[in-house]
């Protein structure tokens, strides 16, 4: 249908829409029109996607000038491949409508590993594998060496990219991994480099989160994207840890060993080279004197490294002398390796700043902050100059170099933690230094400096006003949609206690109690011999799932579990997981029935939908906070107090219910499937943690469901299911939950959302 | 009576049968007694035969066994081994635990024949009266019955076979309740389906308890290692190598592995696959939890449910897959055929896309089709049904009609027809002199309007408003029973052996026993109903048909011999 938002007319690729996404759209035109950033929360499996992808296409038409691209950024390839696909369908819309083809371009970009054709290297399953290998195919120098020598392996895909793919543009169209990778067959280019060089002119990019926030990888693929880009990152509810992940690092004594052996390489291979070729380092000498940073005008498949910190810190001065010449350099990094070194060997746990870090350094080995920041780009150079294939070998050696600059760059935000041993085993000496990010908008902060708009959206969100704080940005606009149901098809309760009066919870002290244990094994036990289908479980951590797993094994429980349906239960190995999973979807379609024991936070909680029968119920055991021993998590809380005055119990609370929300929310999908959410434990019926939910589920619980027995939760449930049961048609649903462009069209209707808008 | 080769599983001797003493024999495909004076066996039952077995309890003196046979006899037999009662149990279990361990292997080549018959006579409701009318009234032998049945319902049998074969319940192993025997000592009770269980989730039990039973260890022994072992208490890591279990476990193993490395191929489930671009090692890990726990047993466990409950699918999805390649439906397998055909590596430069590239993204691509579809968004599908094309209507209607009695008329003789009946009309006059009374030509009319004398035979619809349902139902049964009957005795001719020659004499006497018992029955009972139409007229004439066929068949013959 056509519909016209707010003046805008866009081309909706379904004959019907539900109500949110109409208010979702408006909230959407309102924010491209302020040219400022927005967060969105709107309820999981009502059509977000196509909202807008709809939305967002139809105002880059009308104003080619204001919007020239959007930028979508998902979470996992699975989800970049569904925006492919929808993006598609929308396309396939408009080309009826219009009854010509769009002249829209819109890709998806993802690593090489999901894109590689060449016959060899696409056989490897590990990315970091295929980008080596990749790299020492097409690296310049290596180019340059086949050029005299044919024995000398290239990418022949490559080669033909770099030779004819610039020449003729992608063809307008919308390219997911496999079309692209099809397209490039047929013509005998390289995918990878085809999407990246088409990403500077496709109308429609869709890549992984990775590619903008990762400093690392942003400066490689995103740089040349425009300013009048539109950004969108999608089930961003986690978005925050993405940050501080791509900023964080980890070094133990095996890298600084392996750093070790790198150095010793190289330095074995300069005196090789100044033997041979001396040239060759003079003339990076004179390169790096005359300041040419990236004259050598990037070329792009030899960065396989670059900057770990965000562009606006990257000082554009020229190398320090000190570092300049080759040899120096090899020393310098000796030295500074000697000097982690000694800080690893401690007995008892250190955390400092890192000025504190760096006066220290500067103390002991003499070595300043200055050249300390060059040490990555040094490295860079160096390693080029070296015309290395092997880069993945260096893997150590860039990381501890990659450290020297983050910690000489950032004075504020970070934090360094010493210890010395694991927590659990205080025995065995196993010294890990971490150097993490506290700061969540440190590495956004690039991003909505840069674009336009960015557009913060996920199913859960709430609470709405704590990112912008966390991820420090002002948006125009902040919304959560509910969901309008015309039968309520979720059913949210919270459980508290079992039959025996036992409080449930997973609270520290009382976890390990087998009273609680049982009532969550009864809870299960209950639930699966009323739920059909699948039945998905969450716990707070995998430890605690292992004990209550044994536990119950113990008590009988799995075997009584077991007699209403097949278990599965999530390990810490992705590879039996997926099979689990295959096994539990198995179960589920044929018909047995499963039950999923998984963990909150865990792998599983974040990729897998359980929409349909395969999560008709999804029980919380537990209010899944984050492990809180943690000292780096206490640095952050730290952190955010002094900062951005979150209070501590703010933050861990909040932390806890979006990913409760989180695994709760992956068991719908449209107003047609239904799900039962159970929250098992006491302490979710507070008001701190009840009000945190997004309000999607709120309204759905009801005072009268906050404080269930399990025999109470069962008879809620049975009659659930029952009229749940109960034929469902589109009549029923229509011009409550679900419009025609006539119905929307009406004043009434028009009326009626502008009161349900709720603004944060 | 005895062939030599015959393989001799347990010799017991001093055992009785009916006051006689002897030895019993169990060979290889029956069990058979003789007595101590002859050489040869008095009794033999094939296991075939026997339904079950029953022992006297332990409370009684006798130590006895009886062997039920499926036609419903039985056989006991006394066990009195002179060195007392002990020795008499153990013979008795002897052969108590050899008849279990056979029975079943031949119940099931026996009874999948008994049980197709059953099986047909349920589902078919008429083939049920049939058998009835024929068989249990001793027209015809069940034999012959089935001989001729059988092929008509063998194509059908096969559907039959497809029958969904019920699953493996979870918690087999937790039903399995042991119970104290009061000193230190557990006891479990297997039962048959229990044991049909743990070997189709647990191949490797069957496998070995094939290799190990009887030659190795007893039955119950096998049991009692299977109970310590890891299947059934799955807290417990496998001890020593001694236990023929741990090779199990060590084979369960390496079947997760393989599982494994084949991958799962749904994109949607692949966690391994799931991120794009994971962070290089050292990088990141500050806000994961990487606690892991160093529980090796419960580990294991966990990792042993999951091997359960997969192994529990796959118990049941075997026979599921029989039947879909049956069908050839390859739609929902399909993924897994893609994990299983090796993809043809091509060396070079050149990737041609293999069979599996190709196949592969268009099930993804279905996949996530279905993942983004919103069911209500979609538009409504209308209820797609067939037109009914009539070539000819009257054809539908009245069903085929011999080709003479059809006789066309082209346009042409229509309007010629319409024609002629047009000039006739209007030359038309009146012979008043020659018309009939009034009162004749009402009661004519009378007659030729429905329910008059004359419009009796063409009013077919009312026939079985006329006949009421009980009768309806019984003529089509004896219908059913004369056809069968005649098939039989049509089928005999040309009489070409001289076994049909008997057949045809033996049908006629059968055809008339049926028209003295059944026919002339049903026709007494008509008569009494007041039927004022012959319905058995029809079956009469079929059997005057026939008696006339068999009496010039005869008279033929008579004529050759003479």
């Amino acid at each position: 249908m056509k519909i016209n938002v707010d003046g805008l007319l866009v081309y909706f690729p379904y004959d019907y829409i539900y109500p949110e996404q109409y208010m979702y759209m408006l909230e959407l035109k309102k924010t491209l029109d302020a040219k400022g950033h927005c967060a969105l929360e709107m309820p999981s499996g009502t059509g977000k996607t196509v909202s807008l992808l709809a939305l967002i296409v139809a105002y880059m038409r009308a104003n080619p000038n204001d919007v020239t691209k959007l930028i979508y950024c998902s979470r996992t390839v699975p989800e970049l491949e569904k925006v492919v696909e929808e993006l598609k369908s929308l396309m396939v819309y408009y080309e009826k409508e219009l009854k010509e083809k769009p002249n829209i371009l819109g890709l998806a970009l993802s690593s090489r590993k999901n894109l590689c054709i060449h016959s060899q290297v696409s056989l490897e399953r590990d990315g970091k594998i295929v980008d080596a290998r990749c790299h020492s195919l097409t690296a310049s120098h290596v180019r340059a060496q086949h050029k005299h020598n044919q024995d000398i392996p290239v990418c022949g895909f490559f080669e033909n990219f770099d030779a004819h793919g610039r020449e003729e543009p992608l063809p307008a169209g919308i390219y997911g991994l496999d079309e692209l990778k099809d397209y490039c067959r047929e013509k005998g280019y390289c995918p990878y480099f085809m999407a990246r060089y088409a990403i500077t002119h496709a109308n429609v990019v869709v890549y992984s989160y990775y590619y903008l926030l990762d400093p690392k990888i942003a400066e490689q693929v995103s740089n040349g994207l425009s300013k009048k880009s539109v950004v969108v990152f999608d089930e961003a509810h986690n978005i925050d840890n993405v940050c501080i992940e791509s900023l964080s690092v980890k070094i133990n004594r095996r890298i600084l060993d392996k750093c070790q052996q790198n150095l010793e390489s190289l330095s074995k291979l300069i005196n090789r080279i100044k033997d041979t070729d001396a040239e060759r380092l003079k003339h990076e000498y004179q390169r790096l004197v005359e300041g040419l940073r990236e004259a050598s005008v990037a070329r792009e498949t030899d960065v396989i490294l670059s900057n770990p910190v965000v562009p606006d810190e990257i000082l554009q001065e020229a190398v320090p002398g000190n570092i300049r010449n080759a040899e120096h350099f090899v020393s310098f990094m000796k030295r500074f390796l000697e000097y982690m070194k000694t800080r690893l060997r401690v007995q008892h746990v250190v955390s400092e700043i890192p000025p504190s870090f760096l006066k220290d350094c500067a103390q002991k080995v003499c070595i300043d902050r200055k050249p300390l920041r060059f040490c990555s780009e040094r490295l860079r150079s160096l390693l080029r100059t070296l015309e290395l294939t092997d880069i993945q070998d260096f893997s150590a050696l860039i990381l501890v170099s990659n450290f020297a600059t983050l910690v000489s760059t950032y004075t504020k935000g970070f934090i360094l933690i010493i210890e010395p041993f694991d927590d659990r085993t205080p025995t065995i000496s196993n010294p890990i230094l971490s150097f993490s990010c506290l700061d969540a908008s440190i590495a956004i902060k690039p991003v909505f400096d840069r674009f336009q708009t960015v557009v913060i959206t996920s199913g859960t969100l709430s609470p709405l006003d704590m990112y912008p704080k966390i991820l420090d940005f002002r948006p125009v606009t902040m919304a959560m949609f509910t969901m309008t149901l015309a039968r309520t098809c979720i059913c949210p309760m919270i459980v508290s206690k079992g039959n025996d009066q036992v409080a449930m919870t997973s609270k520290f002290e009382s976890r390990e109690d087998p009273a609680v244990i049982r009532n969550y094994g009864n809870l299960l036990v209950e639930l699966s011999a009323v739920v059909p289908d699948g039945v998905v479980c969450f716990f707070t951590s995998y430890i605690y799932m292992e004990s209550t797993v044994a536990s119950w094994y113990e008590q009988g429980i799995i075997d009584q579990v077991q007699k209403h349906k097949l278990l599965f239960i999530e390990t810490q190995d992705a590879a039996e997981t997926s099979l689990a999973l295959l096994n539990y979807q198995k179960a589920c379609n044929n018909g047995r029935g499963a039950v999923l024991l998984s963990v909150a936070r865990g792998k599983v909680s974040e990729g897998i939908d359980f929409d349909h029968h395969y999560g008709r119920c999804v029980i919380m055991f537990g209010v899944p906070y984050v492990y809180t021993q943690s000292k780096i998590l206490k640095a952050r809380l730290e952190y955010l107090r002094d900062q951005f005055q979150i209070r501590e119990n703010d933050f861990l609370t909040f932390d806890a219910m979006r990913h409760a929300a989180q695994c709760v929310g992956r068991a719908l999908r449209g107003k047609t499937d239904y799900g039962i959410m159970v929250f098992a434990d006491k302490r979710f019926a507070r008001a701190d943690k009840r009000g945190k939910l997004p309000r999607w589920i709120q309204e759905h619980l009801k005072d009268g469901l906050c404080n269930l027995s399990t025999d109470e939760a069962i008879q809620v449930a049975k009659r659930f299911l029952r009229q749940m049961a109960q034929p469902f048609h589109r009549e029923d649903q229509l011009g409550l939950s679900l419009l025609t462009l006539e119905q929307l069209e009406s004043e009434e209707m028009q009326k009626k959302l502008e009161q349900k808008m709720q603004y944060v | 009576m005895s062939r030599s080769s015959e393989e001799v599983l347990l010799m017991v001797n001093y055992v009785r049968n009916k006051k006689t003493d002897g030895m019993l024999y169990m060979m290889g495909e029956r069990m058979a007694w003789m007595q101590n004076s002859k050489n040869t066996f008095s009794y033999s039952h094939p296991y075939a035969d026997i339904k079950s077995q029953k022992i006297s309890p332990d409370s009684k003196e006798k130590v006895q066994l009886q062997v039920v046979m499926h036609n419903g006899s039985a056989n006991t037999f006394h066990f009195n081994n002179p060195e007392g009662r002990s020795a008499q149990i153990q013979d008795r279990d002897a052969v108590k635990e050899l008849l279990q361990q056979l029975l079943p292997k031949f119940r099931h080549k026996l009874s999948s024949e008994l049980e197709e018959k059953n099986r047909l006579l349920k589902e078919n409701p008429e083939l049920f009266q049939l058998y009835k009318d024929l068989v249990v009234t001793q027209v015809i032998t069940a034999d012959e019955f089935w001989a001729t049945q059988a092929n008509k319902y063998t194509n059908g049998g096969e559907k039959g076979e497809l029958k969904q074969q019920t699953g493996v319940s979870a918690a087999f192993l937790a039903d399995i309740k042991p119970q104290t025997d009061g000193c230190n000592g557990l006891k479990y009770n297997l039962t048959a389906d229990i044991i049909e269980s743990i070997f189709r989730t647990y191949p490797m039990v069957r496998k070995k308890h094939a290799e190990h039973v009887p030659h190795e260890m007893t039955e119950s022994d096998f049991w009692t290692r299977f109970f310590q072992s890891h299947y059934f208490h799955r807290d417990r890591t496998t001890l020593g190598n001694k236990d023929i279990f741990s090779e199990c476990a060590k084979k369960d193993e390496e079947d997760i592995k393989e599982e494994m490395d084949k991958n799962v191929k749904d994109p949607f489930l692949d966690l391994t696959q799931l991120t794009d671009s994971t962070l290089d090692e050292g990088y990141g890990g500050t806000t994961e939890d990487k606690r892991i726990s160093h529980n090796h047993t419960n580990l294991t466990m966990i990792r042993r449910f999951n091997y359960h409950s997969t192994m529990v699918l796959k118990a049941c999805e075997k026979n599921m897959g029989q039947q879909e390649s049956h069908k050839g439906d390859s739609a929902t397998n399909s993924s897994e055929q893609i994990g299983d055909s090796p993809s043809p590596m091509m060396n070079g430069e050149a990737s041609t896309s293999s069979n599996t590239e190709q196949s592969e993204p268009v099930t993804k691509k279905a996949r996530i089709r279905e993942k983004l579809e919103l069911e209500d968004f979609q538009p409504e599908e209308k209820e797609k049904s067939l037109n009914l094309q009539l070539s000819r209507m009257d054809r539908y209607l009245h069903g085929p009609t011999p080709v003479v009695a059809v006789r066309y008329t082209t346009g042409e003789d229509m309007m010629q027809a319409t024609h002629s009946v047009a000039t006739e009309i209007s030359h038309w006059t009146p012979n008043l002199t020659q018309v009939i009374s009034e009162n004749v030509a009402l009661s004519v009319l009378g007659e030729l309007s429905p329910g008059g004398a004359l419009m009796h035979g063409t009013s077919l619809q009312q026939l079985h408003q006329m006949v009421s349902p009980n009768v309806q139902e019984e003529l089509k049964q004896q219908y059913n029973a004369l056809c069968e009957l005649l098939r039989h005795f049509w089928a005999c001719f040309p009489t070409s052996s001289k076994f049909l020659e008997e057949k045809v004499v033996r049908m006629k006497s059968t055809l008339e026993r049926f028209q003295m018992a059944k026919l002339n029955s049903l026709k007494e009972k008509l008569e009494e109903d007041h039927y004022s139409i012959d319905l058995t007229g029809h079956m009469e004439e079929m059997l005057a048909a026939a008696y006339r066929k068999f009496d010039m068949w005869q008279s033929k013959r008579i004529q050759k011999k003479s």
